[in-house]
């Protein structure tokens, strides 16, 4: 690895481990099959070739690779759930429909190293069974939409896809598949209903688990472009191997992507749980911007409980039960868990003391009531109440009982909707209120209560 | 009644940006790129509304009532439902944009670097009234025709913010400084 140069200003920082991102910003490198080969490419198709498909699907079980959608649901256990005695077709899909605010790592995957997803996916369907595939690329990346198909056709000119796959009998199209601007594609439900050519209105699971009514209501895996890459890697180490990176039950590396008000925006891959909140802010991106002291982090994409900076945290139990302050967070799946939010999809998004609390809820807000696909009433109705509510707080016009009919609005959706996708429109304002609350109660006054003068004279003798 | 209802829904209405698009027209080049494209789903020909309403859009600029005709006449199915498509999904527009379509982030992390005030420089230069732009008027296009504006969703390029798209071609680290050189980028 150490004969590889990246442009300059690109360079990753020392406490990164480039595994993923090998080839982003790197110097001479280009998104030709060629260049892809000459560096080793699909030589990991060729080992998986020599391994039945459940032994690969045991290596990623090895592995402990857990999704880097979002969800960071086991991969391995996932491709396990296609019922056994299956006769149907079966499916693979590439989630390639990044829209989680904060989150920006597979655009630079599939602009930069399409093949490297192409051979992911070709190990992976052929692990999973499936003989047709697609990329579900989101609408606003149409270059890429491009260079994917370009390097499919490159692919298949030299026999890597299409019919008898260097000749092992395996055959596997992959088709690019465009949104049209959607984030509830991104849910793979609703992806699937997209791919299937209707509105994304997700469906409920169960029964709809896409592993066994997916895609034409056959069995359907679908996963982050950023998971197919790992594919590849633990087919080259070994699940074991793969597992000594990162840390227990949260294996491997992970794109971070951080944004917002820090010195040095932009993506690092680590190890998992390697790099601690304080490590990652301060040491890798430079701390706050001058004169300015870190307020709070989103740590997974805007659907992620936020964090206050000056935390602590009770995780553990019994024994184990100890503080842990917000800068010693390490950056993985389950302690963020612990810590009551999620790593989600590695979207990071800085907070700091210039920032009104009001403006970033609504900002928010106005995002999910756009996206919600309007298929579920709490979802629907709530959230335009929501980002009504919050609208009148930036405005000036909120009264002190506006923020709890906010938060009372927030509960009426979580948990009440057949997607994710209420949970992520309701955890934003339910951390924001329960960490904010006294700051956004100061932007509110009494003179806005909206009484009739019937009920204001009926309530006179209350104030008498 | 119902009839003249669908009428009006997949009607599209006049907009400054017309002189900039060919009326639909199902030509060869245009049915040779659907077959293909149908090709790819042989399980059921409704999986290919997508890529027909993306080959119409980038051919003709906007969705107008004749491609709907023919789309669902290509892929044997019902006018709504080409239309529940149409309407659900933001990239679809039933009316013209400007020559030159300016799609501005305008979620968390790129608001915090300016996009807004980025959206508001574009608007001033372009001569496009930004109160007009609202959750049933997404896209508002200048009078002469020539540039339009949209608010978009996280691009996925968070930590290059602000972020934005004009037409095909992505832009990052667009300040609110740089929207005159943005428009100047892009000649008419």
């Amino acid at each position: 690895m150490s004969d590889i140069k990246y442009l300059p200003g690109k360079e990753p920082h020392p406490s990164e481990h480039r595994l993923i991102f090998k080839n982003i910003d790197r110097a001479g490198w280009d998104t030709s099959i060629d260049t892809y080969i000459a560096d080793g490419g699909y030589e990991q198709l060729k080992k998986a070739f020599t391994m039945e498909p459940s032994a690969i699907t045991n290596e990623v079980k090895a592995s402990g690779l857990r999704g880097r959608g979002g969800a960071g649901f086991p991969t391995g256990v996932k491709w396990g759930f296609i019922p056994p005695n299956n006769t149907k077709p079966v499916y693979l899909i590439c989630n390639c429909d990044e829209s989680e605010p904060g989150t920006f790592k597979d655009r630079y995957i599939v602009h930069q190293d399409p093949h490297q997803l192409i051979e992911g996916m070709v190990i992976s369907a052929f692990a999973v069974g499936a003989k047709t595939a697609f990329i579900y690329m989101r609408e606003e990346f149409p270059e890429a939409a491009l260079t994917i198909e370009r390097a499919i056709e490159e692919a298949r000119a030299k026999n890597l896809v299409g019919k008898d796959i260097l000749g092992s009998g395996f055959d596997l199209e992959i088709w690019v598949h465009r949104g049209a601007a959607a984030y509830i594609c991104g849910e793979e439900t609703g992806l699937i209903e997209s791919l299937e050519g209707k509105r994304p209105y997700p469906r409920i699971k169960p029964p709809y688990f896409p592993a066994a009514l997916g895609l034409y209501m056959a069995p359907t895996i679908v996963n982050n472009v950023e998971s197919l890459c790992h594919v590849k890697h633990i087919i080259e180490m070994g699940g074991s191997e793969y597992a000594k990176l990162g840390v227990e039950r949260n294996t491997g590396t992970r794109i971070l992507c951080v944004s917002g008000d820090v010195k040095n925006p932009g993506y690092y891959e680590v190890q998992v749980g390697k790099i601690t909140m304080g490590e990652l802010l301060n040491d890798i991106c430079g701390g706050p911007k001058d004169g300015r002291k870190f307020k709070a982090v989103i740590p997974g994409g805007s659907s992620s409980k936020i964090l206050r900076c000056e935390e602590v945290f009770k995780i553990g139990k019994g024994d184990d039960a100890k503080d842990l302050t917000f800068w010693d967070i390490p950056m993985d799946f389950d302690t963020l868990a612990a810590c009551g939010t999620m790593a989600g999809s590695g979207g990071v998004i800085v907070l700091d003391d210039s920032r009104k609390m009001s403006w970033v809820l609504n900002n928010i807000n106005h995002f999910y009531a756009h996206e919600s696909c309007g298929q579920c009433t709490p979802c629907r109705e709530g959230n335009g109440w929501m980002k009504k509510i919050s609208d009148r707080i930036v405005n000036g016009l909120a009264a002190p009982e506006d923020i709890q009919t906010l938060e009372d609005v927030a509960y009426q959706i979580d948990g009440k909707t057949i997607c994710a996708f209420g949970e992520a429109s309701s955890w934003p304002v339910e951390a924001i209120i329960s960490k904010f609350r006294d700051e956004l109660t100061a932007e509110t006054s009494e003179d806005n209560q909206r009484l009739s003068k019937e009920q204001l004279q009926r309530e006179a003798y209350l104030t008498k | 009644m119902s009839q003249d209802i669908l009428e009006n829904s997949v009607a599209s209405q006049p907009s400054p940006g017309d002189k900039n698009f060919k009326p639909f027209e199902a030509s060869t080049e245009i049915e040779t790129l659907a077959d293909e494209r149908i090709a790819h789903y042989p399980v059921s020909k409704l999986s290919a509304v997508l890529p027909l309403l993306h080959i119409v859009q980038h051919h003709f600029g906007f969705i107008s009532k004749e491609s709907i005709t023919w789309v669902a006449e290509k892929l044997e199915i019902e006018k709504i439902k080409v239309l529940s498509v149409v309407t659900f999904y933001p990239a679809f527009r039933q009316s013209a944009p400007g020559k030159f379509h300016y799609r501005v982030c305008r979620t968390l992390s790129c608001a915090m670097a300016g996009s807004h005030e980025l959206m508001d420089n574009i608007c001033e230069i372009t001569n496009i009234d930004r109160t007009k732009l609202s959750h049933h008027h997404p896209i508002v296009v200048s009078p002469c025709g020539n540039y339009s504006v949209e608010f978009a969703e996280c691009l996925a390029s968070c930590g290059s913010a602000p972020a934005c798209l004009v037409n095909d071609d992505f832009h990052d680290n667009v300040g609110p400084e740089k929207a005159q050189a943005l428009i100047d980028q892009y000649s008419v």
